[in-house]
């Protein structure tokens, strides 16, 4: 006979949930090495049976950015605060891109993982947690590559970087990780109940890069359509986008105020999502 | 709890709606609303009580009150008719959905196979598969390793660990699965008929390993289950639900024979079967034939006097007029095993009420209790059943021993005697 663990030993006791807002970290956290193989594993899925494999990551964003200073710097002739085309849509793109496939990702959170649970019980914020870090490291790619062209224009002395404002950098990747996975998970709850806004999402996203300054600079906003303004600034994404510009580009500006308001905006949706999340996840398995 | 209590669960109660819970689209929804907040005609409602949708307020209550308790190392059978709620209480001790009263206390971890191969994913390998469930079950990547050649062998794959799972034949999935589970660091098992998976000997292997699971290594196992002869090996002690509540808690023997003498309560040789649950039928067509009643032609005690000449009445109500439906009746045993089956041959339905008699010879079903499912189908020329409606125990009836002869032994010979043998050559020496 085996001695019985610790492990053994724990009560857990299930009643009808009535609390609104419970997140379980200390029992999502015991799940780190399930977090651990979700990652892994989608990202073997991902690249398997593939020609170029985790190429992708880097192919994808590359080719996007060279589109987009062709078709908005060259043929539009978009101003770009002055900083080097290729850089300014770079730096807009691959922050979008870690934004809008960490948003889509959240939002089918219940969809991609109807089946396992259904079958298992594991915290279900596993699996949007999973998604971020996946999503993190397929960035942190990206990330790479940019510095890598980053560093090519700092020696050319092309760009000056605002090496004061660095340590904001890592907050405001947080931020953009909060919002994304805050929009996300509140979809993922509203679309157990309305598959049809599973549209929506996708169709979304695209809408919102425009709303966006990815593929412009806010100050043609501004300068064109200036009534307008406060109301697109209140888009928080609008003034991540371009406090990224500002550290790493040195162009444009950062406005303090406007970073709050999309700071707080993004940690209310955040915890939003978080409830919705916790409030659907009980009732799922009754209603696919 | 006490020390050696491993699962608890007080007045047990889950509910489940009936019909559809919304319109589906937040469009009908938002309609719904305002016209509720503004006392308008709801422009749903007519939608959705036509014919071929079923919206009511009505809740089913899957589970009624249900409070047991396990001990460590004990290994409890479950048994129950279709919808008695053995699923759903497995569901809510793995913590898949919550109940809707009441609560429940378990020590440990609880490893459910609901289904085979849960949490398998086809484009990953056998081994990743074993360190993906055991992480499910929150077991670290160490405590997956320790394990990890016990697994691989108990399951017979051997070299093929290293391949993806979607390769695999459903045989090595199934036994993989299997192995994962029943060697995963768990306090509890819950099994659904999960002993009724891959060939014969390793169902026997099966059996031994959960065996040894719950007696050698003290832990939890609850097993839902159709099929007696395991419940009999494996179980020492069994619960009988019925419709949601617990009519019977010990010993297996006797459960057993609770839950057949259960089954048969309240039916006579006429029910009414309108309201049985339908499975099997996922294109009922439309509903277009739906089972009204059921007579068995053999006095009130349901007994069978004449085998060769059994005589059944079937009602059915019919939207529309059907040409060319045939009857087939299915025998079963008393496990809910299919033993035998016959089929009409082809007849007209007419729109309204039908009345149908047939009459079947069954002389060679051997003594014991039998129940019987009947199915309108149409067989399309090639050979395609689809069926209009099938319905399970839709009457019950006991073949007494044969008057002259052996005592046939129904469990281990089968429940069909075939004509005698006939001796046609051979010669023996000297």
């Amino acid at each position: 006979m085996r001695a019985l663990s610790k492990d053994s030993q724990q009560i857990t006791t299930i009643t009808p949930r009535k609390k609104f807002f419970e997140l379980n970290f200390i029992e999502t956290l015991r799940y780190k090495d399930l977090i651990g193989l979700f990652v892994k594993n989608s990202f073997k899925t991902r690249y398997k049976q593939m020609l170029l494999g985790p190429l992708w990551a880097v192919i994808q964003p590359l080719l996007t950015t060279i589109v987009f200073t062709v078709v908005f710097g060259n043929i539009a002739g978009l101003p770009t605060d002055g900083a080097p085309k290729f850089m300014f849509y770079m730096c807009g793109n691959v922050l979008w891109n870690y934004f809008s496939s960490t948003l889509t990702g959240a939002s089918g959170s219940f969809s991609s993982n109807a089946y396992l649970f259904s079958k298992v019980y594991f915290p279900r914020l596993v699996a949007p947690l999973a998604n971020v870090l996946g999503n993190m490291i397929n960035s942190g790619i990206q990330v790479v590559i940019f510095f890598g062209f980053l560093l090519f224009y700092i020696i050319r002395g092309d760009i000056t970087p605002d090496y004061a404002l660095l340590w904001l950098a890592p907050l405001l990747v947080i931020q953009a990780t909060l919002l994304a996975s805050g929009i996300g998970l509140l979809l993922a709850s509203v679309t157990v109940k309305y598959r049809d806004l599973t549209m929506l999402i996708s169709f979304g996203v695209q809408l919102w890069l425009y709303a966006t300054p990815i593929a412009y600079a806010s100050s043609l906003v501004k300068e064109k359509l200036p009534g307008f303004f406060t109301l697109y600034m209140l888009n928080p994404m609008a003034s991540i986008v371009e406090a990224m510009r500002k550290i790493f580009l040195g162009t444009g500006s950062i406005s303090v105020k406007y970073l709050l308001i999309s700071f707080a905006i993004s940690f209310v949706l955040f915890l939003l999502g978080v409830a919705a999340f916790n409030r659907a996840e009980k009732t799922f398995t009754d209603k696919i | 709890m006490e020390k050696d209590v491993v699962l608890e669960t007080k007045d047990l109660v889950k509910e489940y709606r009936i019909g559809q819970i919304n319109t589906g689209t937040l469009r009908g929804d938002l309609q719904s609303f305002f016209a509720r907040v503004f006392k308008k005609d709801d422009p749903n409602i007519k939608l959705l009580s036509d014919q071929y949708y079923d919206i009511s307020n009505k809740t089913h209550r899957a589970l009624d009150g249900v409070s047991i308790t396990v001990r460590r190392g004990e290994a409890v059978g479950l048994i129950g008719a279709n919808g008695a709620g053995k699923s759903t209480l497995l569901k809510l001790i793995s913590r898949i959905t919550l109940p809707t009263e009441g609560s429940l206390s378990y020590r440990g971890k609880v490893a459910s196979l609901l289904e085979v191969g849960t949490g398998f994913n086809g484009e990953l390998t056998g081994r990743e598969n074993i360190y993906m469930n055991g992480a499910i079950l929150g077991m670290s990547k160490a405590q997956i390793e320790a394990r990890m050649e016990e697994i691989i062998a108990f399951s017979e794959i051997g070299e093929y660990i290293d391949t993806p799972v979607k390769r695999y034949s459903s045989g090595m999935f199934v036994k993989l699965a299997f192995a994962v589970a029943a060697h995963l660091d768990a306090d509890i098992l819950l099994m659904d008929e999960i002993l009724a998976v891959g060939d014969v000997n390793f169902q026997d292997k099966s059996l031994k390993r959960m065996e040894e699971v719950a007696t050698e290594e003290q832990k939890t196992v609850i097993y839902v289950s159709h099929n007696m002869t395991t419940i009999r090996r494996f179980c020492k002690r069994c619960i009988v639900l019925e419709e949601g509540k617990v009519v019977f808690d010990g010993d297996v023997e006797e459960a057993i024979e609770v839950y057949l003498q259960r089954k048969k309560r309240g039916y006579t040789n006429e029910n009414n079967v309108s309201e049985l649950p339908r499975r099997y039928c996922p294109n009922r067509l439309m509903r277009k034939v739906s089972f009204t009643a059921c007579k068995l032609l053999c006095g009130e005690d349901c007994l069978v006097k004449d085998k060769s000449d059994f005589g059944m009445e079937f009602h059915f109500s019919a939207k529309e007029t059907i040409a060319g439906a045939k009857l087939k009746v299915t025998f079963c045993d008393a496990t809910e095993q299919p033993v035998a089956s016959a089929i009409s041959e082809a007849f007209d339905i007419h729109e309204g009420e039908n009345r149908m008699q047939v009459s079947a010879d069954i002389s060679s079903l051997q003594q014991g209790a039998y129940s019987i499912t009947g199915s309108l189908m149409q067989v399309s020329s090639f050979d395609i059943f689809s069926y209009y409606d099938n319905v399970e125990q839709m009457g019950f009836f006991d073949i007494d021993p044969e008057q002259s002869g052996l005592l046939w032994a129904g469990r281990i010979w089968g429940r069909n005697k075939l004509p005698p043998l006939r001796i046609v050559g051979g010669e023996s020496s000297e």
